[in-house]
C-alpha cells in the first residue's frame, strides 16, 4: 500500500530547494513546472526538475511532476523530458474534462512507445481547479486507469465562485465532498489543496484533521514543516491500533472455528469492519502509532 | 550544435549556478567558485563531457559557481546552451535514460 499523506511541492526553477528537498522524506514530491516558475525559466526548469528525476538523492521517492499546459508553448516539451527522465507520475494542470486526461494519457503513451517505457508506468493525477472539473468529476475519475487519484485545487476554484477563501472551509465543502466521492468511486485517492500559510500549524492542523475525517488520503504541501504535522495527524491512534488488533483476532478466531460470523465483546464484525482494521494495522506498518 | 548567440542561465543564489555562453574562437572554460580549489577539476570535466556530448566547439563558457551539485550544473548550462542555439532539443539526445 503506498501512503500518499504527503505531496511536497517544489518549485521546479529553484536549485536549491531541488537540492535538499529530499531530506524532508514526504510520501511523495511534486516538482512544479507550471505556476510556481515564471515564463523565462519554463526551459531552464524543465531540466532542472529532469535531472533531478534522474538523481540517485530522489530513486527511493515516488517523484510527480506537475507539467504545463498541452495547450500552451510548454507542456508537450515537459511531458518529453520528464517521462523520459522517469517521472512516477505526472500531474495534470488543471484537468475540467474527462477528455483532458484521455489526450494526456494519448502524448504520454506516444512518449513511451517511442522511448521503450513500458507502456502504463507513467502515472497520472488530475487536478481539479473549477466549477466544470467538480461537476465532472466522476468521469473524470473514470477516465484513464493511469490515474492514481484527484487533487483539489483550491485557489482557483474559489475565485471561479466568486467567493473567498475561510478559516472554516464552507466554500469548499462541495468541492471536496465532490471529488472524494468521485475518487473513491473509481477506486483512486484524493488529495487536498495547499494550506499556503506557513506560520500558521493551528489553521493547518484544523484543516488537515478536518479533511482526514472526510476521508482524504493526503494533501498537497507549501512547506517541509508540514510533513511531521499531517504525517501525525494521519496516524492510527493507540485505541484504533489496540481495536484493530482485536478485530483481526476474532475474525481468525472465527475462521479457526469455521464459523461465518465473527464477533466482538457480543457485537457483530462484518466485512468493512475487518478490512478497515486490515488498513489500520498496514498504516500502523507505514507510520507511527499517535495517543 | 551551433552556438550562435550569447546566453546566460541560472543564478548567483546558494546552491546554484550561473553559467555564461559566448561564441568564440576556440573552447575556453573560466571557473569562478569558492571551491575551486577542491572542485574546479571536476566542474571542468563535467562541462568538457556536456559540451562533447552535444558536440559544442568555438566556445567560451563561464562558470559562477555557488556551490551547485553536479546535476544543477549539468541542468544549468544544458540550459544555455539551448539558449546560445537557434537548434530544437532532441529530447532523446537531451534525456539520457
Amino acid at each position: 500500500m503506498k501512503l500518499r499523506r504527503s505531496m511536497l511541492f517544489v518549485p521546479g526553477s529553484n536549485a536549491g530547494m531541488l537540492s535538499n528537498s529530499f531530506i524532508y522524506n514526504p510520501d511523495s514530491i511534486m516538482f512544479d513546472l507550471e505556476d510556481s516558475v515564471t515564463i523565462k525559466e519554463k526551459d531552464s526548469a524543465r531540466l532542472l526538475v529532469s535531472m533531478a528525476l534522474q538523481n540517485p538523492l530522489y530513486q527511493k521517492l515516488e517523484k510527480i511532476v506537475r507539467i504545463n499546459p498541452l495547450d500552451s508553448e510548454f507542456g508537450i516539451d515537459d511531458l518529453n523530458a520528464v517521462v523520459r527522465a522517469g517521472t512516477d507520475v505526472v500531474r495534470m494542470p488543471k484537468t475540467d474534462t474527462p477528455q483532458d486526461v484521455v489526450d494526456m494519457e494519448k502524448i504520454i503513451e506516444n512518449i513511451e512507445r517511442e522511448i521503450g517505457r513500458a507502456i502504463g508506468t507513467t502515472k497520472l493525477l488530475a487536478a481539479i481547479e473549477s466549477p466544470l472539473g467538480v461537476t465532472n468529476a466522476n468521469k473524470i475519475a473514470a477516465a484513464s486507469k493511469r490515474l492514481i487519484g484527484i487533487a483539489l485545487g483550491a485557489e482557483d476554484y474559489v475565485r471561479n465562485l466568486k467567493t473567498e477563501r475561510s478559516p472554516e472551509g464552507v466554500e469548499l465543502l462541495f468541492a471536496r465532498c465532490s471529488i472524494l466521492q468521485a475518487a473513491r468511486a473509481s477506486g483512486i485517492m484524493a488529495f487536498d489543496t495547499v494550506f499556503s500559510d506557513a506560520n500558521d500549524d493551528e489553521g493547518f492542523i484544523r484543516e488537515a484533521t478536518h479533511i482526514k475525517q472526510l476521508g482524504f488520503d493526503g494533501k498537497s504541501l507549501i512547506n517541509p514543516r508540514q510533513i511531521m504535522l499531517i504525517h501525525h495527524i494521519f496516524a492510527p491512534t493507540k485505541q484504533e491500533y489496540t481495536h484493530a488488533l482485536k478485530v483481526i483476532e476474532a475474525a481468525q478466531a472465527a475462521q479457526e472455528a469455521g464459523s461465518g460470523v465473527v464477533s466482538l465483546n457480543g457485537k457483530m464484525v462484518d466485512a468493512p469492519v475487518i478490512e478497515r482494521a486490515k488498513l489500520v494495522l498496514e498504516k500502523v506498518k507505514l507510520s507511527e502509532i499517535r495517543e | 550544435m551551433k552556438i550562435v548567440k550569447e546566453a546566460i542561465a541560472g543564478t548567483l543564489e546558494s546552491s546554484d549556478v550561473m553559467i555564461r555562453i559566448i561564441p568564440a574562437e576556440e573552447e575556453k572554460i573560466t571557473i569562478n567558485s569558492s571551491v575551486k580549489k577542491l572542485f574546479g577539476n571536476e566542474i571542468r570535466n563535467t562541462v568538457k563531457n556536456v559540451l562533447s556530448a552535444f558536440d559544442v566547439a568555438n566556445v567560451h563558457v563561464i562558470v559562477e559557481d555557488k556551490g551547485a551539485l553536479d546535476f544543477i550544473l549539468k541542468a544549468r548550462l544544458k540550459t544555455a546552451l539551448f539558449r546560445a542555439t537557434d537548434e530544437k532539443p532532441q529530447w532523446n539526445k537531451v534525456i539520457q535514460q
